[in-house]
Parts: structure tokens; C-alpha cells; sequence
């Protein structure tokens, strides 16, 4: 997984609470059982007019060129809501990008950001205008936004920090606590021995 | 002081990974061809093995077709990979796999309380948000999304951040024609989509312990519609009357009576909710939290994006409002009561004209049971399609849809844009009212 550090981009608003996963990615989008293949599909039922023929729909956001190459999207409250289909992740990073600010996200999408180098910043409040259609620089372990003159901080829990800092594996950093799991579980055998099948 | 939720948190924390984190054992995980595959697959190339592959179980229900005399093709294009590549990954893992024609076969969070695979106590996640719908039973059940799905079969744990604790406690007796999906309804109207985000929220109050188990699983099924990590209710007698016999459930049942909010416990967020106040309810927008009670209008302040998708004016009415079709199915509303309690309402009676009416049964198992008690018969007399079990029209995964910008009022759980096809408009709302709007050709009162 890339290591996420800092990022100065340019943001694209998307200013609507409750974006979902279908939104982000439909079903039908999910073409393949492989994680590949769905920046394509990337909010495919606002960004073309016709889904099929893949006619733009020149009114949205992602259509519109200033804002070609943007690496954040910017959004309102409960981003992510919805299925955890985590090729709602898997596309906004294969289109390009590393970071969605939003006023709060949903759990599971959230987790399936971390587990893939993009950065989710939970602001807790309506984002500020400057914020929106702006260069700004993003420092992770200072965990600050810079805009203009200004600096907003934006909180982070520990354990997502470091991964997304490091690029970590989750599953090779759990693996290192191999004799903690293997001593909780012969426990529980004894305690619960129902549990196991 | 502890809740019911910290007792199953602090019974599988394996260790404080700092910051709000800890590493959390994991007794259950259940797969679905959706997202199973892609999560078998990416653990396979990093070659890595499934822990303990007894503890998982895989089922074929969101592309499989539900026309009657389905195989493995579907409607959807490639649909048929997804199953073809699930079996494989599961044969190769050794995981139990219920397969399309398998007679267990059925929605994840159907079958998993039929086959007492979810148990009090325990905790179990599937890359499916519904997973909550199995919290019913006093497990700490929860959705992930697949990289967790990978990393719980490879280490037998997650990584997880403690969510915040909330009470959600409903008072009272619930007035006729009055259901659990209403309850959870009248909680996301009241209090947003957003409500219960980062919150294990608990079901409790005398209106909860009197629903049965059916209704209990339909409660949980939507705390995700509310953000909440997961729901919750603590077990009692019908739980364990459930839970007994079933074919992965322990013999005698183990003693699990300490599973239950203290007396004192704290709570970080509390609501009381009058459930004598509850009324049905539909949704009018095109989030969950747009409901409202179906006497009631669309909100004067509504959500202008939702109000042209949906077809719609702020102040029209929602009963009397013409439906083409009537969805009666998933893992909210499609158990053996749910279809009972349609059934009782259309019984010699006919579906509207123009109307396209279904009904999918959750499970083959409530397949069969309805079947056993004629309830096909009744659906089929009065014009209702009958389907095999699966997740069908409660989402479009690219193939079978409803008629172009049709209005559809559905068991469901979710009317977001799309998610039963391009352009459809989805009200959900108890089956009880799907049944009587069928009819009625207008969504109706039961
Ligand atoms: S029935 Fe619908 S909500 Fe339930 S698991 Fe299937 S697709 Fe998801």
C-alpha cells in the first residue's frame, strides 16, 4: 500500500450529505471478481447521462476539466453510507484519488479507506468554503490542512495514522502478535469450547 | 456497570492496540459471491491461508438468479464468474459453502440465524453492511469491507476501533398494523441517517423484548442505515427457544444469562422513543432517513435533489400514490412471518391491474415452510410472483431490473438512487403496506 505523508491538490466539491456506495460505484459497475478495472464505473449514475453509451453529463463535477486531476474530493455528512462494497474505495482511488474530506463518513467505508491508503479527514463540521475548489496542502503527521494563509487541524485516530503514514499491511502488523492470538485462543478452547466447529 | 456490548468487546479483546484500537477475536465470518470472491482470491495471491476454515461459511444470494429452475447464470452479465468463482475459492479454502441449490441456501443473514450459526455472545462479520441484522441474537455482528474479510480469515482477529455506545429504548405497546420495520423507520426519521454514526447501539425497552425473534433481526437489520457500527439486543427465552436444535447451535445451549446491560452501565448517547406513538411509516427521498408516517406528507423543507429523483413535491401526500410494482423480499422483511402476515392481507384478493407484484422468500428454508403452509398458493392466486430465495430486486447488480422509472414500494432497506435499477424510485415500507399497496395499486394502509 502507498504510504500517505502529504498531498498538495487541488479539491473537488461534491457538496451532498449521504453519498452512498451505490452512488460511488452501482453493482453493475462491478464487473469482475478483481478489485481492477472501476474508475470507470466512478459515479457512474451522476457522471453520464446515459450509463451504457457513457454519454457525460457536462452539469457534474467530475466532468467538469478545471478540475482535472484533483486528488481530494470534498463532501457533506455520512460519505461512504450505504453497501460495503469496498470497490467504492477501489474506484475513487484508481480515478486518482488520494483523499476525501467529508463532514463525517460511515463506518465501513471509512475502515476500507485506511485499509487502502486513502486518507478519510473527518472535519465534524460543515467545510469551510475556502476549502472547496482550492489548492491546499494536507500533512498527515502534523495532521493539517493548509489553505492560503490558514491551517485547519483534523483529528485522526492513532492506529489509522500509522498505517496510512507507513503504507502498512494490516495483516502482516497483526501477524507480528501471532503468540498473543495463539495464547487467547488455546484459552479459549477451554472457556468456550463450543465456539469451535 | 458494564453494557451488554462491553462484556463481548472486553471477552475478545486480545490485545489494546492504543489509540481507541484493539485487536478483537473473531468466532464467526460469513462470505457471500459478491464480495467473497474477491476476498478469497486476494488471499490466495498473497498466499496466504484461511486461519480456521470450520469457523467460515459462504452462501450464494446477491447475483444468483431467482427465477424458478435457476443454475449458475444470471441475468447479470458475468454474473455467472461471481459464482463459479466463489465455489471455487471456497473448495480450495475449505470453506462451507451453500451453494445455489443447496437446501440451506438463502440471504446471509437469514440463513445464518437458521443454521444457529450466529449465537449470544459471539462475534461474527461478514463484507456485507447487513450483518447487523444478526446483533438479534446478542452477537457483536458487524460489516467490514473485503481487506478486513482478508485479514480476519488470516488471523482469526480484526483490528478495531471501540465504537461509542448508544441506548435506543422504546416504551410501550405498539399500536395493530404497527411492525419493527416502523420502528426503525420512526428512529431514522426522527433522528437522520446519520444518527447512530460510530455508535454499538442497543435495542431495549418492553416494545423490543415483545417483538419475536423474526421482528428483532428486522429491528437490527437497518442500524446501518442509521451509521451505527452495529445493533444490538440482549438475548432472553425466545432467543434461546430459537436458537435450540438448530444445526450449528451447541447442545445443550452453553449458559449465556450474563449476557446483559447491567443496571447501572452508562451509556455515551441515550433515546426513548414512545412506541405507542409509532405509526406505519414510508419512506418519500432517497435516503432512509426520508420516512415519514404514511398519513403524513412530504416535508415542506425536503431535500430538492431527492424530490426529482423521486418524482415528487414537498406537501403532496404518499398515500394514494400510484405504484407499478410491489417488492416483497430481503434480509429486512422476507422470513416466515413477514410473508404470513402479506399473505393474511392479500388472502382472495388480486393485485391491481398493471402492477407487478413479487415475492422472495428470504431462504429455501422459508421457502418451504411457506410453501408447506400454502402461502405460494395464496401470493400466486392473488398475482404475485413466486421466486427462489435470494437477495433479488433488493438491489441491481446489472441484470434483472423493474421497468424503467417504475415506483416501486418495497420491504427493503434502502431507497437510495439506483439501487434497485436505473432510474427506479423506491419507497420502503412494511410488508404489511407493500401487500395492501399492491392491491390497492396506490400506496396504502394495511
Ligand atoms: S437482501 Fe438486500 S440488503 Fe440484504 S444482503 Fe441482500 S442485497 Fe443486501
Amino acid at each position: 500500500m502507498m504510504p500517505f505523508t502529504t498531498l498538495t491538490s487541488l479539491t473537488m466539491p461534491l457538496i451532498r450529505d449521504n453519498v452512498d456506495t451505490d452512488a460511488i460505484i452501482p453493482s453493475r459497475e462491478m464487473k469482475s471478481t478483481g478489485k481492477t478495472g472501476l474508475a470507470d464505473g466512478l459515479f457512474a449514475p451522476w457522471r453520464y447521462l446515459d450509463a451504457a453509451a457513457r454519454t457525460p453529463d457536462p452539469d457534474f463535477v467530475l466532468n467538469d476539466p478545471t478540475y482535472s486531476g484533483a486528488q481530494i474530493l470534498i463532501s457533506g455528512e455520512n460519505f461512504g453510507c450505504g453497501s460495503s462494497r469496498e470497490h467504492a474505495v477501489w474506484a475513487l482511488a484508481e480515478y486518482g484519488f488520494r483523499c476525501v474530506i467529508a463532514e463525517s463518513f460511515a463506518p465501513i467505508f471509512r475502515n476500507n479507506c485506511v485499509r487502502n491508503g486513502l486518507l478519510p479527514i473527518g472535519l465534524a463540521r460543515a467545510v469551510p468554503d475556502e476549502l472547496k475548489s482550492a489548492i491546499i496542502t494536507i500533512d498527515l503527521a502534523a495532521q493539517s490542512i493548509q489553505f492560503g494563509e490558514q491551517l485547519l487541524s483534523f483529528e485522526i485516530d492513532e492506529e489509522a495514522k500509522n498505517m496510512l503514514l507507513e503504507g502498512m499491511d494490516a495483516i502482516d502488523l497483526t501477524l507480528k502478535q501471532k503468540d498473543a492470538i495463539q495464547n487467547w485462543q488455546s484459552n479459549d478452547r477451554s472457556n468456550r469450547p463450543w465456539v469451535y466447529l | 456497570m458494564p453494557s451488554l456490548f462491553d462484556k463481548i468487546w472486553d471477552a475478545h479483546c486480545i490485545a489494546d492496540l492504543g489509540g481507541g484500537t484493539a485487536l478483537i477475536a473473531i468466532d464467526r465470518i460469513f462470505l457471500h459471491e459478491r464480495t467473497g470472491a474477491a476476498a478469497l482470491k486476494s488471499l490466495a495471491e498473497a498466499s496466504r491461508a484461511v486461519v480456521d476454515p470450520s469457523r467460515v461459511f459462504a452462501v450464494m444470494d446477491h447475483i444468483v438468479d431467482t427465477r424458478p429452475g435457476r443454475g449458475d447464470g444470471t441475468l447479470m452479465k458475468g454474473g455467472e464468474a461471481f459464482i463459479t468463482e466463489t465455489r471455487a475459492a471456497c473448495h480450495a479454502a475449505g470453506i462451507t459453502l451453500f451453494d445455489v441449490n443447496d437446501p440451506n441456501q438463502g440471504i446471509t443473514h437469514v440463513i445464518s440465524p437458521e443454521l444457529g450459526i450466529v449465537l449470544p455472545g459471539l462475534t461474527l462479520i461478514a463484507p456485507d453492511s447487513h450483518t447487523c441484522t444478526q446483533g438479534a441474537f446478542g452477537a457483536l455482528a458487524w460489516g467490514i469491507g473485503s481487506s478486513e474479510a482478508e485479514h480476519a480469515m488470516a488471523t482469526g482477529t480484526l483490528r478495531v476501533a471501540k465504537p461509542k455506545t448508544m441506548r435506543v429504548t422504546f416504551s410501550g405497546a405498539l399500536k395493530k398494523g404497527v411492525t419493527a420495520k416502523d420502528m426503525i423507520l420512526r428512529l431514522l426519521a426522527d433522528y437522520g441517517a446519520g444518527g447512530g454514526a460510530g455508535h454499538i447501539v442497543e435495542f431495549t425497552g418492553d416494545a423490543v423484548t415483545a417483538l419475536d425473534m423474526e421482528a428483532r433481526m428486522t429491528l437490527c437489520n437497518m442500524a446501518t442505515e442509521f451509521a451505527a457500527f452495529s445493533g444490538i439486543i440482549a438475548p432472553d427465552e425466545k432467543t434461546y427457544a430459537y436458537l435450540k436444535g438448530r444445526r450449528y447451535a451447541p447442545d445443550p445451549l452453553p449458559d449465556w444469562s450474563s449476557l446483559a446491560t447491567d443496571p447501572d452501565a452508562v451509556f455515551d448517547h441515550e433515546i426513548a422513543i414512545d412506541a405507542s406513538s409509532i405509526k406505519p411509516m414510508v419512506s418519500w427521498g432517497t435516503s432512509p432517513g426520508e420516512s415519514v408516517p404514511l398519513s403524513a406528507r412530504v416535508p415542506q423543507e425536503a431535500n430538492a435533489k431527492a424530490l426529482v429523483y423521486m418524482g415528487l413535491e414537498s406537501g403532496q401526500s404518499l398515500e394514494g400514490l400510484r405504484i407499478d410494482v410491489a417488492f416483497i423480499g430481503s434480509c429486512t422483511n422476507s422470513r416466515l412471518s413477514d410473508l404470513r402476515r402479506a399473505a393474511d392481507l392479500v388472502k382472495g384478493q388480486h393485485v391491481a391491474p398493471g402492477v407487478l407484484a413479487l415475492v422472495v422468500p428470504g431462504s429455501s428454508a422459508v421457502k418451504r415452510a411457506a410453501e408447506a403452509e400454502g402461502l405460494d398458493q395464496i401470493f400466486t392466486g392473488a398475482g404475485f410472483q413466486w421466486r427462489e430465495s435470494g437477495c433479488s430486486l433488493c438491489f441491481y447488480a446489472g441484470g434483472e431490473s423493474f421497468p424503467a422509472g417504475s415506483r416501486v414500494i418495497s420491504s427493503t432497506n434502502r431507497n437510495f438512487e439506483g439501487r434497485q435499477g436505473p432510474g427506479i424510485r423506491t419507497h420502503i415500507a412494511s410488508p404489511e403496506v407493500v401487500a395492501a399497496s399492491a392491491l390497492a395499486g396506490r400506496i396504502t394502509a394495511p
